[in-house]
């Protein structure tokens, strides 16, 4: 896919609201002016799009003792947006046991990105 | 068995929760949660994504964490629950039957209700899809629960028919699981999920989305084979000779959801035919003297945070009216969707109940850019707001200052969509 590295429009996904932002290149310190967006976290969003687009990675993992069979985690920070299928695969290869508290780190630092892979959910033994 | 309650929450999903605590901190001791789940949390238990939160705590969450905060208020709060129990019947004098396998069947009289019982998706039966009827069909909803909670992949090369936010959100999770996306078909000529969730699940992962477009045709015998896809005009009709064969083993359903309202209509509660919810004023109490609702049961919401508000505010009115200081007297004032709404909630007002602002939500019933949304006392205008874009997909929020509606002698609050200038 061609990218325009000078201006683009997009929709901002910070928050549900989905604003339309434009993005174009300019001198100030950031590099990049955003328009259309409502909050900061719109500004903060289209810059990062423009030079490193990152997305919260959320799935499951294999589990244990539990009436359930699949446990929620999610990246405790985004992560690249290109390391989402590598990531994927590193997560899979894990496996854990009932019970457990939600916030637990399953992975630290996974693949360097300095971001930590965490349950989402509590969840306890099978009774 | 027999028993009795200040306050009876049906449903303990994100509504049913946030009522019964609403309930329980307005003073109300006695209050019960029932759920026919085997764990509190309904079906944000499945929506391992993140998105929620963001307005009620300020934060990112996936739904697991989300309703983990408000189930660890509940125990927090010593609220009393059952799991695994059906209701399986309602009066309009409040008595709740209910059935379990540690109760049997069980009888309780409430001095209110909640009803927060969600909604149900529409399934193949509802859109008569041609074709055979192999294994391989599922609703999105179902999908994400195999894949989500019992460690199932129903498939692993997906076509999924229509683009609501559940099947936004499959057709990413399915890639992500190693599946093979090869379409989201939508019918109408725009998407009816959160614009986000088009960026983030299909353009990320370079999944086409189909508008404007049908499946015709299901093949397969045993197990699916295939569906036909079709163009179709402005009347929605499919158009020949642009039919095309997409071979895959898994069809997901997305196509809309269906507030759950059997109890509602065992109560005699009055529902709108538009929303498929009962007809709410603004503390939402149903047409039922004492029976509330709140959440998806009364119309589908697009954010978990806003069914939070709404009931909060049915937990609140239902604690009030146990307690009596609840206002039952008319007139009341209709609100009505005037031209270009699909409708409104709540669907009247009765003033004297009226605390602080007026909230009014909304759906429009097509795409508008630039235009004013107006909402009117009889002939006075209260809001005029203008929007840059309007769509189906999206719940509009009005709020209105009630010093502003006080003391009239007024019958009807119309909402529309600002008319072409002649």
């Amino acid at each position: 896919m061609e990218v325009n590295m000078e201006r683009r429009n997009m929709i901002c996904i910070a928050c549900p609201l989905g604003c339309r932002i434009e993005v174009f290149k300019n001198e100030n310190e950031s590099g990049f002016s955003v328009t259309g967006n409502q909050c900061k976290r719109g500004k903060d969003y289209g810059v990062k799009e423009m030079t490193n687009p990152t997305r919260l990675l959320t799935t499951t993992v294999k589990l244990r003792n539990s009436y359930l069979k699949r446990l929620p985690v999610r990246t405790d920070l985004p992560i690249p947006k290109e390391m989402i299928a590598s990531c994927m695969s590193e997560i899979n290869r894990i496996e854990v046991c009932a019970p457990l508290k939600a916030g637990v780190v399953l992975i630290r630092n996974i693949l360097n990105t300095g971001v930590n892979v965490i349950t989402s959910r509590s969840i306890s033994a099978k009774s | 068995m027999q028993a009795e309650y200040d306050i009876v929450v049906i449903g303990a999903g994100p509504a049913g929760l946030a009522a019964a605590i609403e309930a329980k901190k307005n003073g109300i001791e006695s209050v019960l949660l029932v759920d026919r789940d085997r764990e509190l949390g309904g079906i944000l238990q499945q929506c391992i994504h993140n998105g929620f939160g963001l307005h009620y705590f300020k934060e990112e969450l996936t739904g697991p964490e989300y309703a983990e905060r408000f189930i660890n208020e509940l125990e927090t709060l010593r609220i009393e629950y059952k799991l695994e129990t059906m209701v399986i019947d309602l009066t309009k004098d409040r008595v709740v039957t209910m059935v379990n396998s540690k109760d049997g069947l069980l009888t309780v009289k409430a001095k209110a209700i909640v009803l927060a019982m969600g909604c149900r998706e529409r399934t193949r039966g509802a859109l008569n899809i041609p074709g055979t009827r192999p294994a391989g069909i599922f609703t999105a909803g179902t999908a994400q629960r195999f894949v989500n909670m019992e460690g199932y992949m129903p498939g692993k090369r997906v076509v999924i028919l229509g683009s609501g936010d559940i099947g936004l959100i499959m057709a990413r999770r399915m890639t992500l699981e190693g599946a093979k996306v090869l379409a989201v078909v939508e019918l109408l000529p725009f998407s009816s999920g959160l614009t986000r969730n088009i960026v983030q699940c299909l353009e990320d992962f370079e999944i086409p989305l189909y508008l404007s477009h049908t499946i015709t045709n299901i093949k397969g015998n045993h197990r699916l084979e295939g569906v036909c896809m079709a163009k179709v005009d402005d009347n929605r009709q499919p158009i020949e000779g642009t039919e095309i064969f997409i071979e895959c083993d898994t069809l997901l359903l997305s196509v809309g959801l269906i507030p759950e309202n059997e109890l509602s209509k065992s109560a005699d509660i009055e529902i709108d035919a538009k929303t498929g919810g009962p007809i709410v004023s603004e503390s939402m109490e149903t047409s039922t003297d004492g029976i509330f609702a709140c959440g998806n049961v009364v119309h589908v919401h697009d954010l978990a945070d806003y069914v939070t508000l709404e009931a909060q505010r049915a937990g609140r009115s239902a604690a009030k009216y146990v307690k009596e200081s609840f206002n039952h007297k008319k007139p009341v004032i209709c609100v009505k969707p005037g031209q270009g709404i699909r409708y409104v909630v709540p669907h009247f007002v009765n003033f004297d109940n009226l605390e602080g602002n007026l909230e009014l939500f909304m759906r429009v019933d097509n795409v508008y850019k630039e235009k004013n949304l107006i909402v009117k006392l009889d002939d006075e205008i209260l809001a005029n707001v203008n929007k840059k874009r309007l769509v189906p997909g999206e719940i509009e929020h009005i709020k209105i200052n009630a010093k502003k509606i006080h003391n009239k002698a007024v019958s009807c609050i119309t909402v529309e969509v600002q008319r072409e200038r002649a």
